[in-house]
């Protein structure tokens, strides 16, 4: 599933600047509430990631070492060690968990290039930590907290429809 | 029968019991096992608090220390016996003579499990490893026919396991020298087949390649499912033929077999795929689970979603119905 074009079109307008601190907001949540994550990564830590969603004009390169996410337009590629693309769903599958990696590649919904070490580090230490987006959103949405992770739910629900394992 | 599970971090552990494994292999983070990836497996806290999660729950922890150790380095595979057996390890799963001399020494009462690396297929190769080291059961690889493996399984005292799903090793196991060739690193000796360290994906129009080292694996169009970059799932030019000159990009899947299997006296059926992530684990184990007691007609349909998840999107049954070419 791609994402619709009327949910594309606001990121063309939205500045940059917003759209990357949100991005390091829930990033920087994800880190908090999964020290385990660096564990696993070990010396992938320093590794500069880039994630590319194929439905977003947007790339995303994250180093985890420095805690730090920057947001660029598609116009500009961004050196990285190692890069994924995708569908963004299927990327936010990935970071939860809640697809295959393997499956994905196989199916040719995802490429890789770069540093294999790095990016086989990152997939197995995300699929470890029980990463869930959903709540990680609602928890920074102070007492709106239930009503965004639940919608936020739903939306996962709606997007990864039989793509999801019917894992616990 | 036995379902046997794989596991390369905590939550597939957990996927894998939950989902209904009787038993789940796992192995720790370095060069003793042969899924020694980036990221992947257990340090020894997590080895035991899994231990203890599936203890629970009446389902048994394997820990494979399945690679050939290194001379001068022994006590890295030692070590990694020893703590297994004191986080309290169901069964070990070893390759190495030396080091199934060492246990059968050192723990007489450890039940020691043959795994598919040391490559034992005939009675007298698994006999001898039954009567030297007290193995209670041998992983078979996966070049035999169900038939072979019936007359085997009356030959032999101990229990007979075999790969019921997942990835094919071609027909050498515990011997093939095809990653050392291109890397310089094999699973046999290093725990990883095709190290990622030596894997590059590139694009080239339309066309994803996928490289070893010095070798050119594969070329795979837009619209071809493609497969591991492993020297033997490759794709060359060989005089005037173009093709996959070892094996096709392509999972085992020997559901329709069950039968025949438990027939043939096997006690476990073992599902490939440590390295593979927890949503494939748990859709797998529950899939095989429920085929497991199902009525045969009604098998292929639980596990057809599962063709889709695989190497290649494509399942054979390899060996163990001889049209395996």
């Amino acid at each position: 599933m791609t994402l619709p074009p009327a949910l594309v079109a606001p990121v063309d307008f939205a500045p940059l600047w917003l759209i990357e601190r949100a991005a390091r907001t829930i990033f920087s949540s994800v880190l908090r509430a999964h020290p385990d994550l660096f564990e696993r990564l070990g010396e992938y830590r320093q590794t500069r990631y880039l994630f590319c969603p194929l439905d977003l004009p947007l790339n995303f390169l994250v180093v985890p070492a420095s805690k730090t996410v920057h947001v660029s337009r598609k116009t500009q590629r961004p050196v990285s060690d190692a890069c994924i693309e995708g569908p963004l769903v299927l990327l936010l599958g990935l970071l939860e968990g809640r697809c295959d990696a393997d499956a994905l590649f196989f199916s040719r919904e995802l490429s890789v290039t770069g540093d294999m070490e790095a990016m086989l580090a990152l997939r197995n230490a995300l699929d470890d930590s029980a990463i869930d987006l959903p709540g990680e959103i609602g928890s920074l949405a102070g007492p709106l907290a239930p009503l965004v992770a639940g919608a936020a739910r739903y939306v996962r629900k709606r997007a990864l429809e039989g793509r999801d394992a019917t894992w616990n | 029968m036995e379902l046997i599970c794989p596991a390369g971090t905590p939550s597939a552990f957990r996927e894998a019991v939950d989902a209904g494994a009787d038993a789940v292999y796992c192995g720790f983070r370095d060069e003793t096992n042969a899924r020694n990836f980036p990221g992947l497996n257990f340090s020894r806290p997590e080895l035991k608090e899994s231990i203890g999660y599936a203890g629970k729950r009446g389902v048994q922890t394997f820990v494979a220390l399945n690679t050939f150790m290194r001379a001068g380095s022994e006590a890295l595979w030692y070590k990694a016996a020893d703590d297994a057996v004191e986080l309290g390890a169901d069964a070990l799963i070893l390759a190495d003579f030396g080091l199934m001399a060492y246990v059968a020494e050192k723990y007489p009462d450890q039940r020691l499990h043959v795994s598919v690396q040391a490559s034992a297929s005939n009675r007298d190769a698994i006999q001898f490893l039954v009567e030297a080291f007290g193995a209670k059961r041998v992983v078979l690889p996966r070049i035999l026919t169900v038939q072979d493996i019936a007359r085997l399984t009356r030959q032999i005292d101990c229990e007979v396991e075999v790969f019921a799903f997942g990835g094919l090793c071609v027909m050498a196991e515990g011997r093939c020298s095809l990653s050392s060739y291109a890397t310089g690193k094999s699973p046999n000796m290093n725990g990883v087949c095709s190290p990622a360290s030596h894997v590059k994906y590139r694009r080239d129009g339309d066309t994803m390649v996928s490289e070893l080292g010095a070798y050119t694996i594969n070329r795979f169009g837009p619209d071809e499912a493609s497969g591991y970059p492993t020297l033997c799932k490759g794709r060359f030019e060989i005089g005037e033929t173009h093709g996959y000159a070892f094996e096709d990009p392509v999972s085992l899947d020997v559901v329709d077999h069950i039968e025949a299997l438990r027939e043939a006296g096997v006690s476990a059926l073992k599902i490939e795929g440590r390295q593979r992530g927890k949503a494939y684990v748990a859709e797998v184990v529950s899939s095989l689970k429920k085929a497991l007691s199902a009525q045969p007609a009604e098998r292929s349909a639980l596990v057809a979603r599962l063709r889709s998840m695989s190497e290649g999107q494509r399942t054979t049954s390899g060996a163990y119905d001889k049209r395996w070419r």
